[in-house]
């Protein structure tokens, strides 16, 4: 009920304090200020990151008037980083916001070591070989880093860091885990006490549906040496059974048994997603390790240990029909056996600390305990550097997105957003940017896509008349609400990686504002 | 002349697109600066909501071509606001929306007007909303989406005319039928095209709806899961939540202590006595002594755990978490696509579009299509109706009618108001057509569209709506062919 934190209520909601917490820590630093970067701060300001950096060397234009909102007619003239600066601090008191007058392109060529004072940069609006140069400056410095550009009606957004690892993804459907398939001795005994043919009929429908299934499992184990229905006839069988059960129609709990029984038939183990990260080379650890390998390390001994093939249990219950006191008893059987799964891969983290040569309490029980939690959802996502995307492009990748239906458009624009930068290198323009020349440009567009295909190893492939056609329409121009789509997307994905929460984008998303159908490029 | 080439303009960015011919467009693009500045002149758009999205849309908007804007938007600014509703400072908290950021983006924006409305979406006239070419929706509430969706259909059969100025809309549109009197000359009739909006955490949803041509919000209602409810016997008898305990204090306990006192969701003091009061005491006290052994329960309910002040909130008011991005991303997607609806200057969204950034990011465009007995842009409600009925006979009809059950109904036919139960000029003007019967008053003709508005209830919620009818005159048809045939 902290006053202060009111405003953020509805955000809080969503990331909690702790990913408030690390929003209020981070300091951002935006490359060119135009609307791209001015809608991805705004965003960022409002929910309160610590602190702000606007690098732009230009000054405000008429034209500017027309396309960002963080500037007003007594700007003109003035640096526009300032002004925006000024007007992005209105938003929010709580945030430090400074500017510096200069380029960005300067910036990255003159003073590498100027971005590893920042959490992250948001980097817009710039040129391939920037890009390229700024990616590998923040990956050396351990800074997170995004790009964004905002192009007609296309764009794209590129995270770029060598690893984020996720412990609270958050996924929006994730099974439960209730181990019925494979229940511990504990929620065995808890089931065994109880009587399924209970006679009291209001007992017998707030039987939870897990004390149900646990109970009906066993009875069919037993007679069919140890082995769970598998088969379809099997699966069909067993719900014949539960249905057997009932004594009256309205019995909900018999009904979600049923409907969860799907529960009882899968597999026992981890998912293979799991198995890659456990696998992963970075699970073998050492002094340079992060806190996040070691808990996978001691993950991968659980599993083969204690866990008996399984990750340690989450430790609560999805709500159903039961009786109050079987549902918290229940729930109590649930954290008891997250507690002493906690305690054994805590056990197992601290004695990999010591053998790494690291303080054994290095890594918080708190941090542990999350990790148990969330064990079966963690996300490892790793980016290329950019240089290496495009000097070793992904060729069969590049091939299937120019020849896939759903694709092509998106990779055409991926194409085009590179080629222009081609042909402004070689002609100091972009084309379509001045009056008259459009069919000229129209030409040296199309002599530019060539040759990127070929760099790419695709040719033969050809981009659309229509899409290179309309990409000299769009002449370089930053639409209002493209950038503002554009800084949206940046904006959330700051989100994800500062706090650590949600699974970021893992390639380049390319927007298509000719129809809304953007993809996400894996290239 | 050549100093208008050579002197920035401030639509630069926008000119490339609004200018040049370009390949990928709507068919009826005529790009030119007589487009831009018709669309800066004449293009009236009404933004509905000035919340998270609305805030966005109407910057969003004033920044891309349009000068003449509107909002309604009937709440006023609260803290919890500030986090994304990036108009209003906290200094603003209490003032109505729609006026605080109509105002901040006059300032910021110079040559844009921007029309405030506090109030309800229910209180304008429904004329109020034929003066817009597309209507732009920034809501949370599927109520006020549902009403504005039938509005805008309404309009389409009704066939009031279009009203702006500039002829180019219909053309720019591309979407109006057209229909032709009998002395073959066309009739343009306005089809509202709507675009819509929504947003929940880091999901959402932008669609385009054309009256007549693509799905309308009622088709695809079944897209909005209905709120989930617990049961009132789970509530007092087997709670297992917190929300469960929550829900017990809101909505049994509160009446049982305050009888005749309405629960206030926005009352501070209401919100903590279902907190502090109710979710641990009453919890554990009142709802197991009503039952079996006190003792055991109150031990058992005292194992259920995560009763917050904001979760408490979060449940009673139905909270939906809301962030600035997400907002953001939804609404320049409904900026872009209302720029192109007008102008033609590229394709449009067909037709419906989801934002999820929970994993990855994932944006899908689904081409939904329309639900042929949809209520509000299918053919309408049959009715079969004696010549004879009366005007207060076919009202008091609709109450009973259990496809309708429509209570309180103003009856409209074309561009006639036949029966208004408001404001109190129009319901004396029109009361004395209760006792005429209706066939008359819709003209003797044997089938027609009426419309008709009023409340239904709903999960025992009133809400505002309307319908359209299709009324079919039993035994009329010789009688009016004739007719006709006289008359021409």
């Amino acid at each position: 009920m902290a006053e202060p934190k009111t405003k953020y209520d509805r955000q809080l909601r969503i990331w909690g304090e702790q990913g408030q917490t690390a929003l209020e820590k981070a300091s951002i630093c935006l490359l060119n200020c135009g609307p791209t970067g001015s809608e991805t701060l705004k965003n960022l300001v409002l929910g309160g990151v610590g602190s702000i950096t606007v690098i732009d060397g230009s000054k405000v234009e008429l034209g500017d008037l027309g396309n960002n909102f963080m500037v007003d007619e007594s700007c003109v003239g003035q640096s526009k980083a300032k002004c925006v600066c000024t007007f992005l601090q209105e938003l929010n008191d709580a945030v430090k916001a400074k500017f510096i007058e200069e380029y960005p392109e300067a910036l990255v060529d003159s003073n590498p070591s100027f971005f590893s004072q920042f959490t992250l940069v948001v980097a817009t609006q710039l040129a391939e070989d920037s890009m390229v140069k700024l990616d590998k400056i923040c990956r050396e410095a351990n800074v997170l880093l995004i790009f964004a550009r905002s192009y007609g009606l296309t764009g794209f957004v590129r995270n770029s860091v060598k690893e984020h690892a996720v412990i609270e993804s958050k996924p929006d459907h994730f099974l439960d885990d209730l181990r019925l398939n494979n229940p511990w001795p504990e929620l065995k005994r808890f089931a065994e006490s109880i009587d399924l043919k209970v006679a009291d009929p209001v007992a017998h429908k707030h039987t939870p549906y897990v004390v149900i299934l646990v109970k009906m499992a066993e009875e069919w184990a037993k007679a069919h040496g140890g082995a769970l229905p598998s088969t379809r006839d099997e699966k069909k069988e067993f719900k014949e059974l539960l249905k057997a059960g009932m004594v009256a129609i309205d019995e909900d709990n018999y009904r979600e048994a049923i409907e969860a029984s799907f529960k009882v038939f899968a597999p026992r183990g981890i998912s293979s997603d799991l198995l890659q990260i456990i696998h992963d080379s970075c699970s073998e650890v050492d002094s340079n390790s992060s806190d996040f390998w070691v808990m996978v390390a001691a993950l991968k001994e659980f599993i083969v240990n204690e866990g008996g093939g399984e990750a340690p249990l989450e430790g609560s219950i999805p709500d159903m029909t039961s009786s109050t006191e079987l549902y918290v008893n229940l729930q109590k059987i649930y954290l008891a056996k997250a507690e002493a799964d906690f305690l054994v891969i805590q056990q197992r983290v601290k004695s990999i600390l010591k053998r790494i040569g690291r303080d054994p309490d290095s890594i918080s029980k708190t941090m542990i305990k999350s990790f148990c939690k969330n064990a079966r959802k963690l996300k490892v996502c790793r980016y290329r550097l950019i240089e290496d995307e495009f000097s070793n492009p992904a060729v069969p990748e590049v091939q299937k997105y120019l020849t896939d239906e759903e694709y092509s458009v998106a990779m055409g624009f991926y194409i085009l957003l590179r080629a222009v930068d081609r042909f402004s290198a070689n002609y100091n323009s972009f084309p379509g940017q001045f009056e008259g020349e459009m069919d000229e440009d129209i030409s040296r567009l199309k002599t530019a896509v060539v040759g990127l295909l070929n760099d790419l190893g695709c040719n033969g492939s050809t981009v659309t008349e229509d899409l290179i056609n309309e990409m000299c329409r769009f002449g370089a121009s930053e639409l209002h609400a493209v950038a503002a789509f554009i800084g949206g997307i940046a904006s959330q994905e700051v989100i994800k990686l500062i706090t650590k929460q949600f699974v970021p984008m893992v390639g380049t998303f390319i927007f298509n504002g000719i129809d809304q159908k953007s993809q996400l490029l894996a290239l | 002349m050549a100093e208008s080439t050579v002197q920035q303009s401030r639509s630069r960015d926008l000119d490339k697109l609004l200018l040049k011919p370009g390949n990928l467009v709507a068919p009826t693009f005529e790009p030119g600066v007589q487009l831009r500045d018709d669309l800066q002149e004449y293009a009236r758009i009404l933004v509905i909501g000035a919340g998270g999205l609305g805030c966005e849309l109407l910057k969003d908007l004033a920044l891309s071509g349009f000068k003449n804007l509107e909002v309604i938007d009937m709440d006023r600014i609260e803290v919890t606001n500030l986090n994304r509703q990036f108009l209003f400072r906290l200094e603003d908290v209490g003032k109505p929306k729609a006026e605080v950021a109509a105002k901040r983006v006059m300032e910021r924006v110079s040559g844009v007007n921007i029309v405030p409305h506090f109030c309800r979406i229910e209180d304008k006239e429904i004329d109020f909303y034929k003066d817009f070419i597309i209507i732009v929706l920034g809501l949370d509430s599927i109520e006020a989406r549902s009403y504005i969706n039938a509005v805008a259909h309404a309009f389409q059969i009704q066939g009031w005319y279009v009203m702006i100025a500039s002829h180019t809309w219909n053309k720019a549109l591309n979407v109006v039928p057209q229909k032709y009197d009998s002395d073959d000359n066309p009739i343009e009739e306005t089809v509202k095209p709507m675009v819509d909006g929504g947003t929940e955490g880091f999901k959402g949803h932008a669609r385009v709806i054309i009256p007549g041509s693509t799905p309308c919000f009622e088709c695809t209602i079944w897209l909005f899961p209905p709120q989930v409810k617990f049961p009132l016997c789970t509530l007092a008898e087997t709670p297992r939540t917190a929300a469960h305990c929550i829900e017990y204090a809101h909505l049994i306990k509160w009446d049982e202590v305050h009888s005749g006192k309405t629960f206030d969701p926005d009352d501070p003091e209401h919100m903590k006595w279902v907190y502090t009061e109710l979710s641990f005491k009453v919890c554990l006290f009142n709802m197991c002594s009503s039952h079996v052994p006190q003792a055991v329960k109150r031990a058992e309910l005292f194992g259920i755990q995560g009763v917050t002040y904001s979760l408490t909130q979060g449940v009673v008011k139905n909270i939906i978490p809301a962030i600035a991005s997400t907002n953001a991303i939804i609404s320049a997607a409904c900026t872009l696509e209302t720029l192109k609806l007008a102008s033609g200057c590229s394709k449009t969204l067909s037709n419906y579009l989801t934002y999820n950034g929970v994993e990855g990011l994932h944006i899908k465009v689904t081409e939904f299509v329309k639900d042929k007995d949809c209520l509000v842009c299918g053919p309408g409600v049959l009715l079969e109706l004696d010549t004879s009925v009366t005007l207060q006979k076919f009202i008091d009809m609709l109450e009973e009618h259990p496809k309708l059950l429509l209570s309180k109904a103003s009856v409209r036919h074309r561009a006639t108001n036949l029966y208004m139960q408001a404001p109190p000029v129009l319901e004396e003007m029109t009361r004395s057509n209760l006792n005429l019967p209706l066939f008359e008053l819709m003209g003797k003709v044997p089938k027609d569209i009426i419309h008709v508005t009023g409340t239904t209830s709903k999960d025992d919620k009133k809400t505002s709506c309307l319908r359209k009818l299709c009324l079919v005159f039993k035994g009329a048809d010789a009688v009016t062919d004739l007719d006709m045939a006289v008359g021409a």
